[in-house]
Formats: structure tokens, sequence, C-alpha cells
């Protein structure tokens, strides 16, 4: 039984799909990856998809699921390295998969989930001088 | 009493003076796209070429495989004037003036005999006929390949993808957009973004005549899909008509970035890139 590494980097957890996902390992990779998120309290998930060359629309929902549900457990989820024609695929189905944020590679991804976690950071910040205040 | 066969076979030169003569006596000779004496050697290979073959069995025999060295070269005839650009008429004149002369031949010869003239010349008749029916065949064939193979231009009118700056590309859509083409913009778009890790592309639009529901859809998707890449997707070059049309279709680009020019896309760009673009002053040197 195959199963999809989740890595933790910091608060993010990094997850990188190899190989073609079936539907079983899509539906553990979910499990695994919302567990993952309670358990080490990590702020961003990242999955890089470079190496996924067929996607369906079954595929599609679980990115959108994994993207709700992290939402829930206050993670952002960014998409990375899809290619070209699993981009038109996706469009052809209609799954615009709203509430993922999207970049080209690992390290754009990265970049903007730092981001995030900074302006976050800056919010808490500016938060606790108004309740210092 | 010599039959048609013979007699033609006989009066090869004569025909052939005959028939130059009615063609160069016709109105609508074209020497401007072919000269007189190109003319000449075509219409001289034609009667040599079927002068020859014709005997007194496959006179009455259009079909007979005696003329497919005819109907060859008829073929190779009206394919070449189609794409020079004469008219039908013109290329029918062609072959219906050899008639002409074949049956003025037949008339000077079997002058005495009413009814083998009368005989005869039907003969001529049919076979002729039916070569004017190959040589309009194949220059409707010509014509249509021309127009297809315009057609296949004009599909083939590329989209460059331009890199505009680092991380950015544009890529200007000019000319109707309908599904094929957007598929293969979209493409080539998605394709370049992966090969120059761009992060932003502009869609400009302002060579697109018109934009109907069914286009901006397209557009829609080209965004999306630009998105999903990790990408954004500018729009620009709307020209007031068009924000006309799509607002009263109903179409809803709230959710993306649209600019009126390329130029305020570039803008927008740099700004998302945290790029800026000054002026230097006029005492720094040039380097």
């Amino acid at each position: 039984m195959d199963r999809i590494p989740i890595l933790k980097m910091g608060h993010f957890l990094l997850v990188t799909i190899q190989v073609d996902l079936y539907d079983r390992l899509a539906m553990d990779l979910e499990a695994d990856l919302v567990k993952m998120v309670s358990k080490t309290g990590a702020k961003g998930v990242l999955i890089d998809i470079s190496a996924v060359s067929i996607v369906d629309s079954f595929m599609g929902r679980i990115i959108g699921n994994i993207a709700s549900m992290s939402k829930l457990l206050d993670a952002e989820t960014v998409v990375v390295g899809m290619q070209p024609a699993v981009a038109i695929t996706l469009v052809e189905l209609g799954l615009e998969l709203p509430g993922v944020h999207t970049a080209l590679n690992v390290e754009k991804g990265m970049e903007l989930l730092q981001g995030m976690i900074v302006a976050d950071d800056v919010e808490l910040e500016e938060d606790d001088d108004i309740t210092l205040s | 009493m010599a039959n048609a066969a013979q007699i033609l076979k006989s009066k090869k030169d004569s025909i052939l003076e005959l028939w130059m003569k009615n063609q160069l006596a016709d109105a609508g000779l074209r020497d401007d796209l072919m000269s007189n004496e190109d003319l000449r050697v075509q219409s001289e290979e034609l009667v040599e070429v079927l002068v020859d073959n014709l005997t007194d069995e496959n006179i009455n025999n259009p079909s007979s495989s005696d003329f497919d060295e005819v109907t060859e070269i008829l073929a190779g005839i009206s394919i070449s004037r189609a794409r020079q650009g004469y008219s039908p008429r013109e290329t029918g004149v062609f072959i219906l003036s050899l008639k002409e002369a074949l049956i003025e031949i037949l008339d000077t010869e079997s002058k005495s005999d009413p009814l083998q003239l009368y005989q005869d010349t039907l003969k001529v008749n049919r076979l002729i006929d039916s070569f004017s029916i190959v040589t309009f065949e194949t220059f409707l064939k010509g014509r249509e390949e021309v127009i297809l193979r315009q057609t296949d231009e004009i599909a083939e009118i590329s989209t460059p993808v331009i890199r505009v700056w680092d991380g950015i590309l544009a890529l200007p859509i000019i000319g109707t957009l309908d599904s094929a083409r957007t598929q293969v913009v979209m493409e080539s778009l998605l394709q370049e973004i992966v090969e120059t890790g761009s992060s932003i592309a502009i869609l400009d639009i302002s060579g697109v005549p018109a934009v109907d529901s069914l286009v901006a859809q397209h557009l829609l998707k080209a965004v999306s899909a630009t998105r999903l890449m990790g990408a954004e997707c500018i729009i620009s070059g709307i020209r007031p008509e068009i924000a006309q049309t799509i607002v009263h279709l109903g179409i809803d680009l709230s959710n993306i970035v649209t600019k009126a020019t390329l130029a305020s896309a570039l803008k927008f760009a740099f700004s998302a890139l945290r790029l800026e673009v000054k002026k230097r002053s006029a005492n720094t040197a040039v380097n």
C-alpha cells in the first residue's frame, strides 16, 4: 500500500506527488494531510503536482477539499507546478479551484506562503498594539 | 469517303492555325496572364495529343482510355489557369473554341455530304463537350485547393508570445477568436509560462474585432488556466464597444484584472512585481 510522504518544513507541510494519483491514494492523502495539519499546527500546505500529467474531476475535487479543510484549520494551501495540459483539463471540467493559491514552482510557492505568514504576523502584532494601548 | 477521325488527322496543322486564330480573335484573351507563345505551345500540345489518339472507334466514346493523356493535359492546363486567376469563362472559351475550329475543318472537307457532316459534327460536339466538363471539374478543383490552402494559412496565423520583461509575458491576439484558435493560443501561452517561469501574462485583445459570449468564455478559461498554473493573467486592450458588448451580454469579468491599454497592463504588472520605472535625472551619466 503506497503512501504519499508529507514533509514538515518549518511552519509548512510539503507534499510532492510523484506518481499519478489513483482514487484510493488521493483519499488517503486527504485524510493524512488533515491529520498532519492539525498535529503540527502548520500554517501552510504546499502541494507540488509538477509530475502529475493526468488529472480527473475526482482529483480536482480532492485538491479543493484539502484546501477547504486546511482553511478550517487555519492553514493556506498552495498548489504549485501544474502542467499546462492539467490546467486546461481542470478548466474544461469547470474546476477552477477557488480558495486554492497557486504558484509556478516550489520556490515561488514557498515565497507566497512566507508572505502570507508575514502578513498574518504583522496583523497579529497590530492587534497586540491595540490591546496594549 | 474519309471519316471524321481521318480528316482531322490529316488537317492537324490547319486545326491548330484556326484554333489559334479563334483564340487570338477572342475579346477575352488574357495576354496579360499568358504570352501568345505560351498559349500556342499549350494549344499545340493539346491538338497533337488529341488528334494522335483519335480513331474512328473512340470518337464516339469520350470516356475511352485512349483519351487519358488528353484529359491529363486538360486537367493540368485548367488547374494552372485557376491558380493564375483566369475566370471560368476564359478557361471555358479555351476548349470550346477548339470545337469551333474542328467543326470548321470538317465543314470545309465534307461539304458534299451533309448527312456525313452532320453525324461527324455531332460526334465532335459530344467529344469536346465531355472534355469541357473535365476542364471545369479540374478548374473548380484548382480553385477549391487555393481556397483550402488560404483557409489553412489563415488558421495558422500564429499568436506569438512575447517576453516584454523578466517574468512578464504579453500575448497580442489578432483576428477572430474561435474555439480551436483559443485552444492553440491558450496552450502556447501556458507552455511559455512554464518555460520562462513568468508570473504575469497579459492578453491583449485590441486586435479582436468582436467579442461574443463564446469568445468571452474562452478568455475566461484562459485566465483560469493561467491562474491554476500559478501565474496571473491580465486582459488588456478592451475597446469601448467591446466593453459595451460584454456588459450587455451580462458577462462577469469582475474577478479578472482588465486594463484599457497594454501600457496600463504593463504598469500594473510592474507594481505587482514590485518593480519601479523611473526617469533618470539629467546629470547622471548614461552607461
